[in-house]
């Protein structure tokens, strides 16, 4: 947002005092501040405080129990942190809302296994994930419009799936699933897209293809990718941040954190 | 309205669905024929028992219609749609007690019998309005409706799923038999309602009242089954499917998951409460036994057996089911739940679509 606002936010700042300073941070997307969660005593996330920013292509990289998914189960309302905040587009409080309405407020998510709806046709799962009215009367006298077909036949050729179209999701390949999923988000229209895993059990060339794609979304969308496999993130990665123990261990470029001692140490063990 | 209509078009492409309202059709044009203008010597007169006999089939499958509905398209395990089947079927046999009128053994015409046998001198409020027979088919649909809305509500809230939620549900069931023995109740405890003389004014003993009781028993299964088609056919169904194959893809899209899931609960609560009225008429009874949790178990079993998620299934399964129970009953009854408990065991292991896959697979 331009600085030409900022008498709006002044005022904005007044009546909520308490989201002056993330009110500052007019890049942020996704503002996490002391975030904690313990589950039976031991703390999945410690006083996590992450920032992302608008159009930023992110990835989050940590070993096993680091807190990475945790972290997407708090943003996308699964699960309900024990202390700390999240905001979403400066002001939307994500801890006052529930999942749906966190995803219809323009947050995507993939999972890290595949989860589509393996007994409809691959053209209906990107038709209900299509943002579009989800009440229940509505759905039940919608209509597919032209223009809305043409979203999907447009989607279906992004993801590389055109030729399975009419075919139940359960039939596709895993890496197919994977991509079934992210063109799911892109009918969505999210501003923010969280990636679990996107290439997990995926070909040489699929992962490519996959770089590609969350590259050319960058921009346009935030995008906050989270995987395992170094090579890939180094293809994709502008920013990396490195969680350990559910918290911040390092963040910077790829170089950066891969030359950073504390990080060596947890990676490859002390 | 068009898109649940073209949406009806595209499913109603599917050979089985024509066959089944054929059949239905067929049934609605001939039972009447062959029971009525056939003369009773001859060998293609169909008698009343049978009439009734089929018309209780046909309202089998209308409950099994609506255990299909959240079972098979939304994976809501329900082990107690006995229990809307059964209030439905009380609503109506509240309003048949009504009609009564003085024609009971004690000849009150205030009260039923089994009030004045309690020595009870006034009707129980909750009996008010049911000598009113558009009142009593409200209760046919409020009833079951109101039960299944408040349940639901609480259930798909609280995210209770799979194993759990079909505990509850034979503990609904179950409650409700307990309650429903009760003589202080108001409604006939161990014996329920039975005695029935007429509906509408029609005697029900009459092969007329019997015939026009199976019709519109055709009519109204039909009619749900063409618009359950249009409903599992529209964006609804399919969001619904989509819950049942991933809840929490669905709900991480920004569908309300508890919604649709109560809809399609209270949806199915509704019909399997028509079907208990059109089911008492038939029988001329409704006592406390048709809340027992085996006989919602029997449901589901009629559905895996059918094959789950067609909709036709669920009709074929019930009929099927339901007539080799009174075969196998009349010949050899002590081998009977062993037969069930058989098919269910074949049935899951060698046929998971049901019998109605069996017949998909060989069409296509």
């Amino acid at each position: 947002m331009s600085k030409g606002e900022s008498g709006t936010d002044r005022v904005r700042a007044a009546a909520f005092p308490e989201r002056e300073r993330w009110d500052l941070l007019h890049g942020a997307i996704l503002y996490l501040d002391g975030v904690t969660v313990r589950f039976d005593g031991f703390r999945a996330l410690d006083d996590l405080s992450l920032s992302i920013d608008r159009g930023e292509l992110r990835c989050i990289i940590g070993p096993n129990g680091a807190g990475k998914t945790t972290m997407m189960d708090v943003v996308t309302g699964r699960t309900r942190p024990d202390a700390g905040q999240v905001f979403f587009d400066r002001d939307v409080d994500l801890l006052a809302l529930r999942e749906p309405d966190i995803a219809l407020a323009g947050i995507g998510r993939k999972f890290q296994k595949p989860t589509v709806f393996e007994h409809l046709p691959v053209f209906e799962n990107l038709e209900l994930a299509m943002k579009k009215s989800r009440g229940v009367w509505s759905s039940l006298v919608a209509r597919l419009s032209g223009e809305e077909r043409d979203r999907i036949e447009a989607t279906l050729e992004t993801i590389g799936l055109r030729e399975s179209s009419a075919g139940k999701a359960g039939a596709l390949s895993h890496g197919q699933k994977q991509w079934l999923e992210i063109g799911m988000l892109l009918m969505q229209e999210p501003q923010l897209l969280l990636v679990d895993e996107p290439v997990a059990g995926m070909t040489h060339q699929e992962t490519e293809r996959t770089a590609e794609l969350l590259v050319s979304l960058a921009g346009t969308h935030s995008v906050v990718v989270v995987e395992h496999d170094m090579e890939f993130v180094r293809s994709i990665a502008r920013r990396v941040t490195v969680l350990h123990e559910g918290r911040v261990l390092a963040e910077g470029s790829m170089d950066d954190v891969q030359n950073d001692p504390r990080v060596i140490e947890v990676y490859l063990g002390a | 309205m068009k898109g649940l209509l073209s949406s009806f078009r595209t499913r109603f492409a599917r050979p089985l669905d024509a066959a089944v309202v054929g059949s239905l059709l067929a049934l609605l044009v001939a039972v009447p024929i062959l029971n009525l203008a056939v003369p009773e010597g001859s060998a293609l007169h169909l008698d009343t028992f049978t009439v009734t006999l089929l018309g209780k089939y046909l309202c089998y499958a209308m409950l099994a219609v609506a255990v299909d509905l959240v079972w098979g398209y939304c994976g809501i395990l329900s082990l107690g749609h006995g229990a809307f089947f059964a209030l439905g079927g009380y609503a109506m046999g509240m309003y048949l007690m009504r009609q009564i009128g003085d024609r009971g053994v004690y000849g009150n015409p205030l009260l039923p019998d089994f009030m004045v046998f309690l020595d009870w001198d006034a009707l129980p409020w909750y009996w008010w309005g049911f000598s009113s027979f558009p009142f009593a088919m409200a209760m046919v649909v409020v009833v079951p409706g109101l039960l299944a809305l408040v349940f639901g509500w609480f259930a798909f809230r609280a995210r209770v799923n799979g194993v759990y939620l079909s505990i509850i549900t034979q503990a609904l069931t179950y409650a409700l038999l307990l309650a429903f023995f009760r003589n202080e109740m108001g409604f006939g405890g161990n014996n329920g309602l039975t005695d029935f003389k007429e509906l509408l004014g029609f005697d029900l003993q009459s092969d007329t009242t019997r015939v026009a009781l199976f019709c519109t028993t055709v009519a109204i299964l039909l009619a749900s089954y063409v618009a359950c088609l249009a409903v599992v056919a529209s964006r609804f169904g399919r969001v619904v499917v989509a819950i049942r194959d991933a809840e929490d893809r669905a709900r991480f899209l920004g569908y309300r998951v508890e919604h649709f899931k109560l809809w399609i609960f209270v949806a199915s609560a509704v019909l399997a409460g028509i079907a208990g009225a059109l089911y008492v008429p038939q029988v001329g009874i409704i006592n406390p036994g048709e809340f027992a949790p085996l006989g919602s178990i029997e449901v589901v079993i009629w559905v895996a057996i059918g094959g789950r998620g067609t909709i036709f299934g669920a009709i074929v399964g019930a009929v099927l089911v339901s007539f080799a129970k009174t075969w196998f009953t009349g010949l050899f009854p002590e081998v009977w739940l062993f037969v069930l408990g058989g098919l269910f065991v074949l049935g899951t292991l060698f046929l998971p679509n049901g019998v109605v896959g069996l017949l998909g697979r060989r069409a296509r």
